[in-house]
């Protein structure tokens, strides 16, 4: 916290510099930006979602279509978040503990998925499984779907989310080296204990805000599950594709009060990550 | 770095990582490479050449282009705002800036269509005040992007504001500088090359973005309909080639256009250097 309160101290110092009316100014059109462009929208979700109150709202939630949205993400979360999160801590693993060849050619690659637009990113599962594909002919022999089924919508989400939990281990990792494993290898600890109990509890925020961001894109993913997924009602809508069908079909309350799940799902990530901040300064 | 000589587990890790990184991102990415070899260069020509195509990249990249511009001004001020002075309410308001990477596309673009839609509370008042209409316009398309836009400049000029040694503009303000001689000349050139790292941020996510877009943007075929619609319409009609030709062609601009934007920086950050 010290860090803080002199970052502070330095900032208001120099604040001096700029003149009142320079400050106001500013002041006003940073606030007035975010609560007119970022808090507004964020708002608007919960009121429309209860616009016609509580009981229409449950009522919503209750649909056959959207429970089963409802379930389909969970299918996808859980399927898709642990694979990721192992990939990212071997991955930051091999990478942070080891010197090799093409390690930063690695590092890049795996970012390649956060530059590739969404729909491109559904459209390369589609040329692998779809009836014209690669396996096309062959899937449909063996009498299996992948694309328009959940198979696909999976497969495209693990592509999306791919980075997430990799991302936010590396730095960290590099930053921290591994005198403390190495002290604790040297002492005789096996490496899964080294691992356990000496590097897991020095990434266990990072690694939980990484899960965090892997899952709620993950539950949050529109446009890659939107082309593998064929829009089938109550079988391949994800909840967020769910919320396309009812805004479509003018049912507001539908819509919204999905989009607020989605939302209150937002709100924890950014709330983790405050705090994630915060317990970081403090340390 | 130095490498450990006890470290264990080198090979099971790398040999996964490699393993899932070629399963999961290069062999399906490989497929956008072959089936377009597939094409002879006539025929993705007459694909491309199509006038309802060009129009649509020329839709994507200008509203992106724009947008990226709205968010780098507006992101600029607030990144300054939230280094610089200190006001009640500031960490909420850092906080918020995170959202449109949190917050659900989908979600984001029904909420932004209600609320720019003519009946919407800022589409009416719009509407009302400036006779000018957001929702299903290209204007709408550039508000959404702006929201997405938004924190990627924010979060890549903070932290440079947070570093920038304020002795440079002590030292400038003591030699008899004005405060704006000072940001022009002492602030602005250092910040330079972050700002525009974000701005080009802003503008790849802008380009490829489909979710919060396509329902605010009215999606009309030469105006409104952008490249990523245009691939989804492409493969709902078992045009594989078709969608892979605009998709290949997409990612080889975006690709260009970020190399270019990189050897801008690379310019700006040397020219920063000298000064």
């Amino acid at each position: 916290m010290h860090t803080l309160v002199d970052a502070h101290g330095q900032a208001s110092r120099s604040a001096l510099n700029d003149p009142k009316w320079v400050r106001v100014t500013l002041t006003s059109i940073a606030v007035g930006f975010i609560v007119l462009f970022l808090c507004a929208p964020l708002v608007l979700v919960l009121y429309q979602a209860f616009s016609k109150g509580l009981d229409a709202y449950i009522h919503a939630l209750s649909d056959p279509d959207a429970l089963a949205a409802v379930r389909l993400t969970l299918l996808v979360a859980v399927a898709t978040v642990p694979l990721n999160t192992v990939f990212g801590i071997a991955a930051a693993w091999a990478i942070t503990r080891f010197d090799f060849r093409g390690k930063s050619l690695l590092t890049t690659l795996i970012d390649l998925p956060f530059s590739v637009s969404p729909v491109i990113s559904g459209l390369i599962f589609v040329l692998m499984f779809g009836a014209q594909g690669w396996f096309g002919e062959w899937l449909l022999a063996h009498d299996t779907k992948v694309i328009f089924a959940t198979p696909g919508i999976i497969l495209a989400t693990i592509f999306i989310t791919f980075p997430f939990v990799a991302r936010e281990l590396i730095p960290l990792m590099q930053e921290m080296g591994f005198e403390e494993e190495e002290a604790a290898l040297s002492l005789g600890a096996s490496g899964w204990k080294t691992f356990f109990l000496v590097t897991l509890p020095n990434i266990k925020w990072a690694l939980l805000y990484g899960v965090l961001l892997c899952n709620a894109r993950a539950m949050g993913e529109f446009g890659a599950v939107s082309v593998v997924s064929g829009h089938i009602r109550g079988l391949t809508n994800t909840l967020p594709l769910h919320i396309e069908v009812s805004y479509n079909e003018y049912d507001v309350i539908g819509a919204f009060a999905s989009a607020s799940i989605l939302a209150g799902l937002a709100i924890v990530t950014l709330i983790l990550k405050s705090f994630l901040e915060w317990k970081q300064g403090k340390g | 770095m130095k490498q450990s000589r006890i470290m264990p587990g080198f090979k099971p890790a790398l040999s996964f990582t490699l393993v899932y990184l070629v399963l999961i991102v290069l062999i399906p990415l490989s497929t956008l490479v072959f089936k377009s070899l597939q094409l002879n260069f006539d025929d993705y020509l007459a694909i491309i050449t199509n006038e309802r195509i060009i129009a649509s990249f020329r839709v994507s990249f200008v509203t992106s282009f724009i947008a990226s511009i709205v968010a780098g001004v507006f992101g600029f001020i607030i990144a300054w705002v939230l280094v610089r002075y200190s006001f009640s309410g500031k960490r909420l308001l850092d906080a918020v800036i995170d959202l449109p990477f949190a917050l659900p596309t989908a979600v984001a673009g029904v909420v932004l269509a209600t609320i720019y839609q003519p009946s919407g509370f800022l589409g009416r008042w719009l509407m009302d005040n400036f006779g000018v209409k957001v929702a299903y316009t290209p204007l709408g398309i550039v508000v959404a992007l702006i929201f997405i836009g938004i924190p990627f400049v924010v979060r890549t000029v903070e932290p440079v504001l947070q570093e920038f040694d304020t002795t440079m503009e002590e030292a400038a303000s003591s030699l008899g500088a004005s405060r704006l001689v000072i940001f022009n000349k002492v602030i602005f050139p250092n910040i330079f090359p972050a700002l525009l790292t974000g701005i080009s941020l802003a503008f790849a996510r802008g380009v490829g973005e489909y979710g919060s877009v396509i329902f605010i943007a009215g999606n009309l075929p030469y105006i409104s309909e952008i490249v990523p619609l245009l691939i989804i319409t492409k493969l709902e009609q078992y045009d594989y080639a078709g969608a892979t030709a605009i998709a290949l062609t997409m990612l080889v601009i975006s690709f260009v256009l970020l190399l270019l934007i990189n050897l801008l920086q690379l310019w700006a950050r040397r020219r920063s250097g000298q000064n």
